[in-house]
């Protein structure tokens, strides 16, 4: 069964504020082969399932030519993929490295110690928006805030943001979908471009780190940890490349969505100010509800799968589309209705299986505390755009502003 | 405060681990041990770790009188 | 009264006991609260402790990172019931409807649920399992005593079986730094569980840690000094082994004695109950006011012949709990099966063995991701042609995709390819379980058959 367009429709730039009726539609046959050539899968245990199958590869080696060539996916000849783009046993293997110097079981309280220093953050970005009438929430916090703390914790310096800011950018939409040949030509180049660029400034960085160690993990990963042995130098760049990039293009939009998801619902706003706990389950539902990935468009078959109904031929290109999967009104209740304290809320939002997402515990700390700090400190805050101007990303999907007019600052 | 957790539902994410190091901990990649009657100190904590547990494995009685959590849902692909 | 006037009375006003205070029970008491029973509840618990939760006794108290005192189980809500603790249930009148009590009490139900559970197999020889330093591992008092003793120093202990719970002594003796012998008497550790291909893991897992494991033999005979403490352990080698301390961890005996003569189709391998959780009596005609749930049930799987499952597994107990606590209080047409997927768990030795289905059933094993080599794998358990159980060491997260293979009783081998498939995972092999016949204390899955009764009923025809 071919759709009409759907997936040129959501990738659409005019339907970027709100694609959730898009999804809605395409939930209707829960597995459809787009006419871009990608299956897109959009319901929630449909989602779910291919995130536990083993019959389904992140590895782009795995499509057919035609599949890497109609969405894009060809291989870099300059680097070889991040862990992202990898299956095990390669993929298990970087991903315990990475993790060895971030969290659990060698470094447990890496993010939990970074509390105070978080908190910290948020509070001088605010303290920075003091004078103003209106802040662009983007531009003013939950951007730096992100990338403040993901260039402490790798160890790079946040004064070069200004030269990788726009590498991050070109890489981040790279897996966005593109409709024309000439389009995917030209997009393809530039990403292979920012990703040579970063990966030369990220390979100094390790050099350097390598000879003298600090207490980040750059160093971390450039000395190499315990039975998996050490990353290579190559596999260092492409791994830290892939933290950085992560590590700012999303939480950003998190914490955005956040905001923009509070200002329109103003009981649940004066409910976080009086609850400050509330961030907790309300950060959940935000992940399920307007979720900084939108869509995994970057899984191929191993095998023939047969799901839903629908055989997803081997080799083929597979969108797994979360935000519509969150939204399926069979796995949640009032599933289009935003429920600060949703329970069981099973959401798609950091991804599930042995992809899910490397950072969530950081970046689920960086929106609790910085969501909470928001609505205690901004006085009188209202939407001076609604909706906002977004970011071209359908992906990565966010607003790249958020005009939010304010009566002050308090302490 | 007392908590358990299913760990036939636990597919080893350790999101507990990085949010209550002092109540949760990973041994080795996968295996999770957990302090089943925490202090009331680590109740942010907990909670944090409970609402972040991508498979809701985990049940807290807070104490207090308020529901525990975790207790509810599909537990599997299915 | 119309049946439906007397469910409604029974509802709101009856009688409900509850046998067995653990998991299970409590987890039953919570269900029946929320659904809506409002009637009496009465609890009655052999140990004189509000229900804890056992699989921590044998990690985490044992490491001495938890008090045995600290694992009592988070309530789900108030159960408003009256707690009967550490007086044990010693007979049944299932004509009276009345629960014989140890302090001479007893106690009337209109519908009674048994959750009494399963308890350490002893040391056969009484005087050598009364020598000062000779434990078992199932009760909080158990542990307590253990750890108390681990936490001293001993200069060796020997763990007796190498089943999950004798394998996780092991470990945390290890990890205290202890010298530690098993003796067990099958190939390797876990192999009546998992069979002989993982046992082999498992055996290198506990050699790698230091473990003097010691397969194929048997435990002859313990001797104590003259003190009465435990010294030295014969094997049937002809090996001895010094040990201050000695694990006895043979698997478990049902607590089924109380019901001998109750007319309950109650034995050795359990209670049988249908899929409804509704126990069996003696001549195989299921009764309508007594149910089972957790260790001490054994019922009828669909997915596995419709043999009789019992089932030492924590998830089996509190799914086995609500079903029944549901069906007690339930019309018949709105009653629900119980078809729980047996899963279990464990963590040794730094690794989390994870299953799902019956490995046991199994004839073949294939490797289809990971390396057995480095202790991180899914295995597929196949019997006659389709798919029956699978196994992750370290790789949980692929497991419900196994899961719904076996639910779907999929071909095995599987016919698809596998990310991480090695050149070990092409071929199935023989999943080498030992002889079903022969006794076995490492399954915690324990297929006993397609008769609910222990009890054959000989059937003699009329002669013409």
């Amino acid at each position: 069964m071919t759709s009409v367009a759907l997936l040129h429709r959501i990738t659409d730039f005019a339907n970027r504020p709100d694609p959730y009726p898009l999804y809605a539609e395409l939930r209707k046959t829960p597995v459809v082969r787009d006419e871009a050539g990608p299956y897109l899968v959009s319901t929630y245990w449909e989602i779910r399932s291919l995130l536990h199958d083993p019959r389904i590869s992140s590895d782009a080696r795995n499509l057919t030519a035609e599949a890497a060539k109609a969405t894009g996916q060809d291989q870099d000849p300059d680097l070889p993929p991040n862990f992202l783009r990898l299956d095990p046993p390669e993929h298990d293997r970087l991903r315990r490295l990475a993790t060895a110097p971030f969290g659990p079981p060698d470094t447990p309280r890496r993010v939990y110690d970074m509390h105070g220093e978080l908190t910290d953050v948020v509070a001088e970005l605010i303290d920075g928006c003091r004078g103003k009438e209106q802040i662009d929430l983007v531009d003013d916090i939950s951007y730096p805030f992100p990338v403040t703390v993901i260039c402490r914790l790798l160890g790079v310096p946040r004064e070069d943001e200004k030269l990788f800011h726009e590498w991050a950018d070109t890489i981040a939409a790279g897996p966005d979908p593109v409709v024309t040949d000439e389009e995917r030509e030209a997009k393809l180049e530039s990403v292979r471009r920012a990703r040579r660029e970063l990966a030369g400034y990220l390979a100094g960085l390790i050099e350097e780190r390598r000879r003298s160690p600090r207490d980040d993990m750059l160093s971390a990963m450039a000395a190499g940890h315990g039975a998996d042995g050490r990353m290579s130098p190559v596999e260092a760049v492409t791994t830290s490349a892939l933290l950085l990039v992560a590590g700012h293009e999303t939480t950003v939009n998190l914490i955005t969505n956040g905001m923009l998801t509070l200002l329109r619902n103003p009981d649940v706003l004066q409910r976080l100010r009086a609850e400050p706990d509330l961030a907790v389950p309300l950060v959940e539902e935000l992940l399920r509800f307007e979720p900084p990935v939108q869509m995994l468009p970057q899984r191929t078959t191993l095998a023939d799968i047969d799901i839903a109904g629908t055989i997803i031929p081997k080799g083929a290109s597979v969108y797994l589309m979360l935000a519509s999967g969150s939204r399926d009104p069979q796995r949640f209740t009032d599933a289009d209705r935003f429920i600060p304290d949703r329970s069981d809320n099973q959401h798609l939002g950091f991804g599930h299986g042995l992809h899910a997402c490397f950072g969530a515990p950081l970046a689920r700390l960086e929106a609790q505390l910085a969501l909470t700090a928001l609505v205690r400190r901004l006085d009188a805050p209202r939407l001076a755009e609604d909706p906002p101007p977004y970011r071209p990303n359908a992906v990565l999907r966010g607003p790249r502003h958020l005009p939010i007019a304010i009566g002050g600052i308090k302490d | 405060m007392r908590l358990v957790v299913d760990l036939n539902r636990c597919q080893g994410y350790a999101q507990c681990a990085f949010l209550a190091p002092d109540v949760f901990t990973m041994h080795g990649d996968e295996a999770l041990m957990y302090d089943p009657q925490p202090d009331d100190e680590q109740r942010r904590n907990v909670r944090r770790a409970a609402e972040a547990c991508p498979v809701r494995a985990i049940t807290v009685e807070y104490g207090d009188g308020a529901p525990a959590a975790g207790t509810a849902g599909a537990s599997r692909v299915g | 009264m119309s049946v439906d006037g007397y469910l409604e009375a029974f509802r709101s006003q009856g009688r409900i006991v509850v046998v067995g205070a653990s998991l299970a029970g409590l987890r039953a008491a919570e269900a029946l609260r929320d659904e809506g029973f409002t009637g009496t509840l009465t609890m009655i618990g052999d140990e004189p402790h509000e229900p804890y939760d056992r699989p921590p006794l044998s990690k985490q108290v044992l490491l001495g990172k938890v008090p045995p005192d600290h694992t009592a189980l988070p309530r789900r809500r108030l159960v408003d019931a009256e707690w009967r603790l550490g007086v044990a249930a010693t007979g049944l009148d299932l004509a009276a409807k009345r629960v014989q009590l140890s302090d001479g009490d007893s106690v009337e139900y209109d519908r009674l649920l048994i959750t009494t559970g399963v308890r350490a197999r002893p040391w056969p020889r009484e005087l050598e399992a009364e020598l000062d330093g000779v434990f078992v591992l199932r009760t909080r008092d158990d542990a307590t005593r253990l750890h108390h003793r681990l936490k001293a120093g001993p200069r060796g202990v020997l763990v007796i079986g190498a089943g999950f719970t004798g394998s996780e002594i092991a470990s945390a003796c290890r990890e205290r730094g202890l010298s530690v012998t098993v003796a067990e008497r099958g190939a390797a550790p876990l192999v009546g569980a998992l069979g002989g291909v993982v046992g082999e893991v498992a055996a290198e897992l506990q050699r790698s840690h230091g473990v003097d494991l010691r397969c194929g033999v048997q435990v002859t005979g313990l001797e104590g000094d003259a003190a009465g403490r435990v010294r030295t352990a014969h094997f049937s080698d002809g090996a001895a082994v010094e040990a201050e301390v000695v694990v006895v961890a043979l698997g478990a005996t049902r607590n089924t004695e109380w019901l001998a003569d109750s007319g309950l189709g109650a034995g050795p391998r359990g209670i049988a109950c249908d899929a409804g959780c509704r126990a069996f009596d003696v001549r195989g005609i299921v009764t309508d006011d007594v149910f089972v749930a957790g260790d001490v049930a054994r019922s009828p799987h669909p997915l596995f012949g419709y043999q009789f499952l019992s089932l030492e597994h924590w998830g089996n107990a509190v799914a086995q709990a609500e079903i029944a606590a549901h069906n007690m209080v339930s019309a018949s047409t709105d009653r629900r099966p119980h078809l729980w997927m047996p899963s279990f768990w464990s963590a040794q030795f730094g690794v989390n063995i994870k299953s799902v289905g019956v490995p046991p059933m199994a004839d073949q094993i294939i490797v289809t991701q990971g390396s057995l080599a480095e202790h991180r794998f899914t295995a597929a358990y196949g019997h006659q042609g389709r798919i029956i159980a699978a196994v992750t060491f370290d790789q949980a997260k692929w497991l419900d995709f196994y899961e719904s293979e076996i639910e779907r009783a999929a071909p095995f081998p599987p016919e698809f390819p596998t990310v991480d498939r090695r050149p070990e995972g092409m071929q199935p092999v023989p999943a080498g379980f030992p002889d079903p016949s022969l006794p076995s204390h490492g399954p915690t899955v324990t297929l006993s058959g397609h008769s609910p009764t222990d009890r054959r009923i000989t059937f003699t025809p009329r002669r013409a």
